[in-house]
């Protein structure tokens, strides 16, 4: 989507023209709003996905900026510390014209005991029309949804979901790879209190990914296969012939004291160096949601290394986030309006 | 006062093992006789016929909130709640503000009961001082208060030891122990808001393993067993948990247990919908467990049927999951959910229903009641079992409404309840 007038415009439907021919792109968007991969069906993600590859080009412009959302109203509600997340979908917004404001907890009403609603209620009194919410509860985002007339973008809920972190690297990995069918993508760490873990299950399963994950058992939440992955304890023999690998961070501030005897010990059993990359294909490549502790979870050789496409991630996850803007808060039918409970 | 006839229904009461169409007629409050076609001249006649005559209904586990939170309940609400529910007598835990550690507060609720109360108000005590787990609450002063029992309930009492002390010490007043069975070290420290399972782990919560709860079950049958003390497990939700009160019953332990509708009824996968109405502790299990509720139910090994009636404040619940309270409203839920899903499914018969609600709380707690035999208080619930209704939390009388039940259609309802041979409630046509 090259020209700007094309993108104030009938972008999704053009964007459907220049893709593969084989994979099914969803003419819209089903929800007012975005707050779990797990209930989005694989046309709607390749509709994202699709229409972010398309505005990856607005940022490699000298002039960054769109006019598709002009006048549009965007709320960043952060209630747990975030710093790319929350730019990214600044940058995202502004580069689309969109209005955004940011409110993180310790500036919000929250820390005078007001309830996580009634903040809710205050912002949807100044008709936003978008909401990006980021909780240390799994549901907020859901709540929010609930309650608010305006579109709600799930920022990450917890160890629940994060769905724009699971589209950027979905669409990180179709980039590198051209098609995520069949690949086998190993997540390994912190999958117990990891939201971007369960996102990407959610994602990459429906896309057609065989997902392996690997964590020490303390780190692995029960019941893990039944979300149609297969687990193992140790690393090595998930990254077997794995085309992705993606790194997770070890969460200290979540707690875990227990989980762990030290992070020297955790990087001699899980660390990704350059010998355990060995087991991996030749040409896999290598992901991390960031922030990264190097000599933790991945070597500062690997996570610097030509296989590393952690960057990439970045970079993408402003695209992904244009595309999920310009989709919820772009065009399209009246919202389906509730009111509150 | 005058004669009450009952007239016409179908009488149950396990303790005499009657199950027969009969009148009973009450007399200054005391059950008289039960017999076929009694005709009293000038008794008030009460036409029960196509209902279900049972000796009254006990709920043994409520949270009346009186003393200290009275926004969400009252002692006056609370009965009010237990009579329409076809209750007749409710257990209330002591975990109020301030605790009922001490045979003042026993007193206060025993008075605010006879003031307000639409049935009767059995209190528990502390099992130790401001339920802090340290030392033994005066339990001889909160018995001569009035005190049925003790509890720490919303915690396990704290250490092995205490426990031990607990069962030992409540011999001499034959009253039981009831405890609320969870390892705090595994549900961190309750911060652990739903079981730990598959939902757990897709919705990406902290979970709550059946095995908190197994645990203090089998550190609590040993300790019965060594003490020879009356156990009361509250509220077990967990398969394993049953399995092994099965076997120490089996082996003449001496342990009651009791369960609630809601774990008998619904699973971890409704939360899913993020509702804070299905946040209780114990937490809503899986599915295996639900069926090892039934299966318990059946058997004999859990003896009574229980609500936790826990009532909150709309505003408490409508917080994030992980910070709204535990607990639901059930006093006016329990009898038709039980009716509905236990007896008109088939799982337990009439007789074991009555057993459930009446005959077994009150012999637990050692109350003297339970039966419609001659002399006893004539306290009676009487069923309709063909009565379909629609839960409506707008129409309940307790203060709080939060119950995941709410626009449930169910079959088998309380018609009648009476205390002491007085109608304290009636179903609205």
């Amino acid at each position: 989507m090259p020209e700007t007038k094309d993108v104030e415009t009938n972008m999704p439907g053009e964007a459907a023209d220049l893709i593969l021919p084989t994979h099914q792109q969803a003419a819209s968007l089903k929800s007012k709003d975005l707050l779990s991969i797990e209930h989005l069906d694989a046309s709607e993600i390749n509709l994202i996905l699709d229409t972010a590859h398309h505005f990856k080009e607005i940022s490699e412009r000298p002039i960054k900026k769109v006019p598709t959302l002009r006048g549009k109203s965007i709320i960043n509600l952060f209630f747990e510390p975030s710093t790319r997340t929350r730019m990214s979908f600044e940058i995202a917004a502004k580069r689309l014209s969109a209005d955004i404001q940011s409110i993180s907890a310790s500036t919000s009403s929250l820390v005078k005991g007001e309830t996580f609603i009634d903040t809710a209620r205050n912002i949807e009194a100044m008709y936003p029309d978008l909401l990006v919410v980021r909780h240390a509860f799994p549901g907020a985002a859901h709540m929010l949804a609930e309650i608010c007339s305006a579109g709600v973008i799930n920022a990450g809920d917890g160890a629940h979901e994060h769905p724009t972190q699971a589209l950027l690297d979905a669409l990180t990995i179709r980039d590198h790879k051209g098609n995520i069918e069949n690949l086998r993508v190993v997540i390994f760490g912190d999958i117990a209190h990891s939201r971007v873990a369960r996102s990407n299950i959610h994602c990459l399963l429906k896309l057609g990914a065989n997902v392996v994950v690997a964590a020490p058992p303390t780190f692995m939440p029960c019941n893990i296969e039944e979300l149609g992955v297969e687990a193992f304890d140790r690393l090595e023999p998930a990254l077997e012939g794995a085309d992705v690998i993606v790194a997770l961070r070890i969460q200290l501030e979540r707690g875990g004291k227990l989980s762990f005897p030290s992070l020297r010990e955790y990087f001699n059993l899980f660390g990704l160096g350059r010998d355990r990359l060995a087991l991996a294909k030749n040409d896999a490549i290598v992901m991390h949601p960031g922030p990264i502790n190097r000599g933790v979870e991945i070597s500062s050789e690997v996570a610097d290394g030509p296989q590393s496409v952690i960057l990439d991630q970045v970079s993408n996850g402003l695209a992904v986030r244009m595309a999920v803007l310009y989709l919820l808060a772009g065009i399209g039918p009246a919202k389906n309006v509730k009111t509150a409970a | 006062m005058s004669k009450l006839l009952l007239k016409g229904g179908r009488v149950i009461d396990p303790v005499q093992g009657i199950d027969k169409t009969a009148d009973v007629i009450i007399d200054g409050g005391l059950i008289e006789s039960v017999d076929s076609d009694l005709d009293i001249n000038g008794a008030n006649v009460l036409d029960v016929s196509g209902c279900i005559v049972a000796p009254g209904f006990i709920d043994m586990h409520v949270h009346l909130r009186e003393p200290g939170q009275e926004y969400k309940e009252t002692i006056q609400t609370g009965t009010a709640a237990a009579a329409a529910g076809g209750f007749t007598g409710v257990a209330c835990m002591p975990n109020t503000s301030p605790v009922n550690d001490h045979r003042a507060v026993t007193e206060l609720i025993i008075e605010r009961a006879d003031e307000a109360g639409s049935v009767p108000v059995y209190p528990i005590g502390c099992v130790s001082v401001g339920q802090e787990g340290e030392a033994l609450a005066e339990i001889g002063q909160l018995v001569e208060g009035g005190c049925v029992a003790v509890s720490d309930d919303g915690v396990a009492v704290a250490t092995a030891e205490l426990m031990r002390r607990a069962l030992e010490y409540t011999r001499m007043f034959d009253i039981p122990v009831i405890e609320h069975c969870e390892d705090l070290s595994l549900t961190q420290n309750q911060k652990a808001p739903m079981n730990e399972g598959s939902v757990s782990t897709a919705l990406g919560f902290k979970g709550h393993p059946a095995a908190a709860e197994d645990i203090i079950v089998a550190r609590d049958l040993v300790l019965a067993e060594l003490t020879g003390g009356s156990l009361h497990c509250a509220h077990i939700s967990s398969a394993g948990a049953l399995r092994m009160i099965r076997d120490a019953k089996g082996r003449g332990v001496n342990v009651t247990c009791e369960v609630t509708p809601h774990h008998f009824i619904l699973t971890d996968e409704e939360v899913r919908t993020f509702d804070t109405n299905t946040k209780m502790n114990p937490p809503l299990r899986s599915k295996a467990d639900v069926d090892a509720v039934i299966e318990a139910l059946v058997d004999g090994t859990i003896d009574a049927i229980v609500t936790d009636h826990a009532p909150h404040h709309a505003d408490e619940k409508a917080l994030e999951f992980d910070l709204a309270p535990f607990g639901i409203v059930g006093l006016e839920t329990a009898v038709p959910l039980a009716c509905d899903r236990l007896l008109h499914r088939g799982h337990v018969t009439l007789q074991r229903l009555v057993e459930l609600f009446s005959t077994n709380p009150a012999r637990i707690l050692r109350l003297g009641a339970g039966t419609l035999s001659e002399g006893t208080v004539a306290n009676v619930t009487v069923l309709d079992l063909d009565r379909m209704a629609t839960v409506d939390v707008s129409a309940f009388s307790s203060k709080s409404y939060n119950t995941p039940f709410d626009g449930w259609e169910l079959k088998g309802w309380p018609v009648f309840t009476i205390v002491a041979g007085k109608v304290v409630w009636k179903a609205t046509e």
